[in-house]
């Protein structure tokens, strides 16, 4: 099957029941997104599928067939560097095992809401879990983020 | 300052058998593995002459400074503590500073905080242990590219610069480090060299000098174990026992092997192992393999009976005596008012979300190869080693970042290093093998947090004050039948147990402590912030609980029995005026207080929360105050404050594992909870200035929060919450 991969058509040659978490792992060794519990309950493994968050430890490679899927790897755009940069200004990471999964969540909520509120960014955030619980700095660095991309 | 950890290669020394005396039997299945701390302290490993340029700094003729760091980087950002620390009496030139984990010499790397018997990461000694060594490897180092300088140029030492990693001669003489390093390296080792007085610090105490890592951790490009891809890899899973101290009896991989990607079917000493092309291949096949577990020893209980047998033993308080000061007896006897409590505390696990692993390699030469979090390498060696039928010499450690820690990479046991090697021996050693857990496996195979239950009683006078306290706590020891048994027990006491209760601060003329140990064949194992995480909610809610009881607010009452601690009253006095303490709070907020010492750090924190109808509190700020001594990186210690606050409170307010018939019943994160960002409150961090050297800031940050946040419940709704986490059905 086809997929588009950051931008790139990719041709992928793995059962149609194989996650795309393992593939894109796995087989092309783009390691970015994260196993951290394979059933969709912590965030880690966060894509963009058609613009959208996706889980990619239960998506399975079949449903993305013919469809954009971008990785932290090839995450672009004047959202995506505005928050990576504000993520490394605030020293947001720590162990940063999470953090593909937290920025790429980031840049979904800032795409769709320039101004978002701590309750938007509690709805938008709360399935990505970070066990170091940098929740502090990471509202912090998107609010930053939002001053940002309004000026 | 970059960080290619794995490009660079990280360096393993071959051990040194005169430091490290180590011991292993073949106990069942598993090793048990033992070093003597006294016995083994290297002599004056920290005072020889020790070459920096061998041991701990690289300086390459590219102008690149490797610093091999003994300690494990989970998070905690001690790679970034020890560069600052050899930067500030080095001065090279900062961007080009990385850091990479050494392993394999105690007689370097040991920890101080134990002699230096052992290297290992935990404890929140990192910076401690590591305070003067590092400043003395990079004074040492600098000195000695100053000697090489003076030499070449026929000039004397004295009139020689060293800055940004240049060395400068009035004359106009000059060259870099980089340039020097090769002379610097084979010239004398300095037998004593002085450190540079507080006054003239650049760097530590910095707050300009930022974290390195947070680019490559925002961007996918931090590598981690699981990350690892190595030619022609295997990946392993584990089929641990369905319950603990269960057996392998026999398996039929017959069917998982007939599937598609499927290499093998192995027994290890610890369960099966599926070995697979890849990750997905081995999970699908899991459940192919049928095996018969030998369940005769197995724990069968449920929790709420382990629960039961729990209290009965709290109840009696005829377990081994921890401490015992004054009489108190005679003081209950004669008490004006008596208090109890009783308190629940979960299993817990660690959850680290890099679930554990390591990758293993068998090379043509006879040295096999392992990448992990390696947080107690001379254990993992020497494991390795015994497993895999080779000389301790012949294994090379990679220490890799991890994707987290909490305690759970620090197994007395090497679990993981069990089961990576025993693969890959069963499997000939055909590939290399990456061995990765998957979330149901960090879950549900053990070494977690042990259960306890507290008893606490308090005897006050006529005027309210606390004459008598007596804590009687039954739950698992930690230490006992591992390595740091002779270190840790004493009297049937396990130092890890009772610590926070049975170093209570408050000038108390009456205390007992004892301790009922329960043998159990659930693993356990040190969890941020260890004995704290009970002890201090148990005794700080009690003691808010008494100095209502006494009609006293809870900051005074403490300050009154802290007299003699000036650092938890600074701590506590801190916290309570930057949160306003004794000021209203804002409408529908309730504060609580805490503080606790742990780690030889003093942390006290004032929460504000609120409670919602159906009686959930929410925590909206919390203000903490913290004397962890000098401050090498003060970001850092905000950050790990922060961290430890939001941790300790998902544990408190969510977090349990329980047992249904010996099996754990939560398996990933929808059963076991732990907080999330609408769980995170506002935190602000105000550090004591303070000259005492650095001590421990990983953990001290977790033991305050729980009884913060349960006396500030109290305010708002009148109930005490004895019983862990406060999602539980009984808190309702």
């Amino acid at each position: 099957m086809r997929i588009v991969l950051n931008g790139q058509p990719r041709e992928i040659d793995a059962d149609p029941d194989k996650p795309l978490l393992w593939v894109l792992r796995d087989d092309l060794g783009l390691t970015g997104a994260k196993f951290g519990c394979g059933q969709a309950l912590c965030g880690a493994c966060t894509v963009h599928i058609d613009g959208e968050p996706a889980r990619a430890c239960q998506t399975r490679i079949a449903d993305v067939a013919g469809r954009n899927v971008v990785t932290i790897e090839g995450v672009s755009g004047k959202v995506a560097e505005i928050v990576q940069a504000t993520w490394t200004k605030l020293d947001v990471p720590q162990c940063g095992y999470c953090q593909s999964g937290q920025v790429m969540s980031a840049i979904n909520l800032l795409s769709a809401n320039r101004k978002p509120t701590d309750q938007d960014i509690d709805a938008a955030m709360t399935g990505v879990i970070c066990r170091c619980n940098t929740y502090h700095r990471i509202r912090a660095a998107i609010h930053e983020a939002a001053k940002l991309l309004g000026a | 300052m970059n960080d290619h950890m794995f490009a660079l290669g990280a360096r393993a020394v071959a051990p040194s058998r005169r430091s490290f005396l180590i011991g292993a039997t073949a106990a069942g299945a598993s090793l048990l593995v033992g070093f003597s701390a006294e016995a083994a302290a290297p002599d004056g490993a920290a005072k020889t002459a020790v070459n920096p340029f061998a041991a701990y700094v690289k300086i390459a003729p590219d102008e690149t400074v490797t610093i091999y760091s003994s300690q494990m980087d989970m998070g905690q950002g001690i790679y970034f503590g020890l560069a600052t620390l050899v930067q500030e009496e080095l001065d090279a030139d900062w961007s080009k500073v990385t850091v990479v984990g050494a392993a394999g010499d105690p007689a370097l790397y040991g920890n101080l905080t134990i002699g230096g018997a052992a290297q290992f990461t935990g404890g929140s000694t990192g910076t401690a242990s590591s305070w003067t060594r590092y400043r003395q490897a990079g004074a040492t180092a600098r000195a000695m590219l100053v000697a090489a300088a003076a030499a070449k140029w026929g000039v004397p030492a004295g009139e020689i610069t060293a800055q940004d990693g240049m060395l400068r001669h009035a004359s106009g003489k000059s060259a870099t480090y980089g340039a020097m390093a090769a002379a610097a390296a084979t010239g004398q080792v300095p037998g004593k060299i002085g450190l540079k007085p507080a006054k003239d610090w650049k760097y530590i105490g910095n707050e300009t000098l930022r974290r390195y890592d947070s680019r490559a951790k925002s961007t996918g490009r931090q590598d981690f174990t699981i990350d690892l891809r190595l030619p022609d890899m295997l990946t392993a899973i584990m089929i641990h026992p369905p319950r603990f101290g269960a057996t392998l009896k026999s398996f039929d991989g017959s069917k998982a092997k007939a599937m598609k990607g499927v290499v093998d079917v192995v027994a290890t000493p610890r369960g099966v192992a599926v070995v697979a092309t890849g990750m997905w291949e081995a999970m699908r096949a899991r459940d192919a393999v049928t095996i018969d577990w030998d369940e005769s020893k197995a724990e069968t209980r449920s929790s709420h009976e382990i629960a039961a047998a729990y209290r009965a033993a709290a109840d009696k308080g005829a377990g081994d005596v921890a401490v015992n000061a004054g009489d108190v007896d005679a003081a209950f006897a004669k008490a004006a008012k008596v208090m109890e409590a009783t308190y629940e505390f979960p299993y817990l696990a660690h959850a680290a979300l890099e679930p554990i692993n390591a990758v293993a390699r068998m090379n043509a030469d006879g040295t096999l190869e392992i990448w992990g979090g390696h947080q107690m390498p001379g254990i993992h060696q020497f494991v390795a080693s015994k497993v895999a039928g080779i000389a301790p010499e012949k294994v090379a450690l990679h220490v890799k970042k991890t994707g987290g820690g909490f305690g759970r990479r620090a197994s007395t046991d090497a679990d993981i290093i069990v089961e990576v090697v025993s693969i890959g021996k069963a499997i000939g050693w055909k590939a290399p093998v990456k061995l990765q857990w998957t979330r149901e496996d960090d879950m549900r195979a053990g070494r977690y947090r042990p259960a306890f239950v507290h008893r606490m009683r308090a005897a006050l006078d006529d005027k309210g004050n606390l004459v008598a306290l007596r804590d009687s706590l039954v739950g698992q020891s930690i230490s006992k039948g591992s390595a740091f048994e002779k270190m840790l027990v004493h009297g049937g006491v396990d130092a890890l147990s009772v610590e926070g209760v049975s170093n209570q601060p408050y000038a108390i003329p009456n205390v007992r402590v004892d301790l009922t140990t329960v043998e159990s064949p659930v693993t356990v194992l040190w969890w941020r912030s260890v004995g704290s995480t009970h002890t201090a909610y148990a005794l700080e809610t009690f003691i808010d609980e008494i100095a209502h009881a006494a009609g006293k607010d809870p900051i005074e009452y403490r300050l009154a029995m802290l007299k003699d601690k000036p650092r938890h009253a600074a701590v506590l006095r801190l916290a309570a005026e930057k949160a306003g303490w004794g000021s209203p709070a804002p409408q529908g907020r309730f504060r609580g207080v805490a503080v606790a010492e742990s780690f030889h750090s003093y942390v006290a924190q004032v929460v504000e929360l609120s409670v919602d109808k159906s009686g959930r509190p929410k925590v909206h700020r919390v203000v903490c105050a913290v004397d962890s001594g000098i401050s090498v990186n003060p970001d850092q210690v905000r950050a790990q404050m922060e961290g430890g606050i939001g941790f300790g409170l998902g544990a408190i307010l969510k977090s349990q594992l329980t047992l249904d018939r010996g099996r754990i019943v939560e398996g990933n994160f929808d059963g076991y909870d732990v907080s999330r960002i609408d769980d995170m409150p506002v935190v602000e961090v105000h550090m004591i200035k303070s000259e005492a050297a650095p001590s421990g800031v990983g953990e001290p940050g977790v033991p305050p929060i729980g009884p913060a946040v349960a006396n500030a419940y109290f305010q708002a709704t009148g109930k005490r919450v004895r019983m862990l986490p406060f999602s539980r059905k009984e808190n309702s």
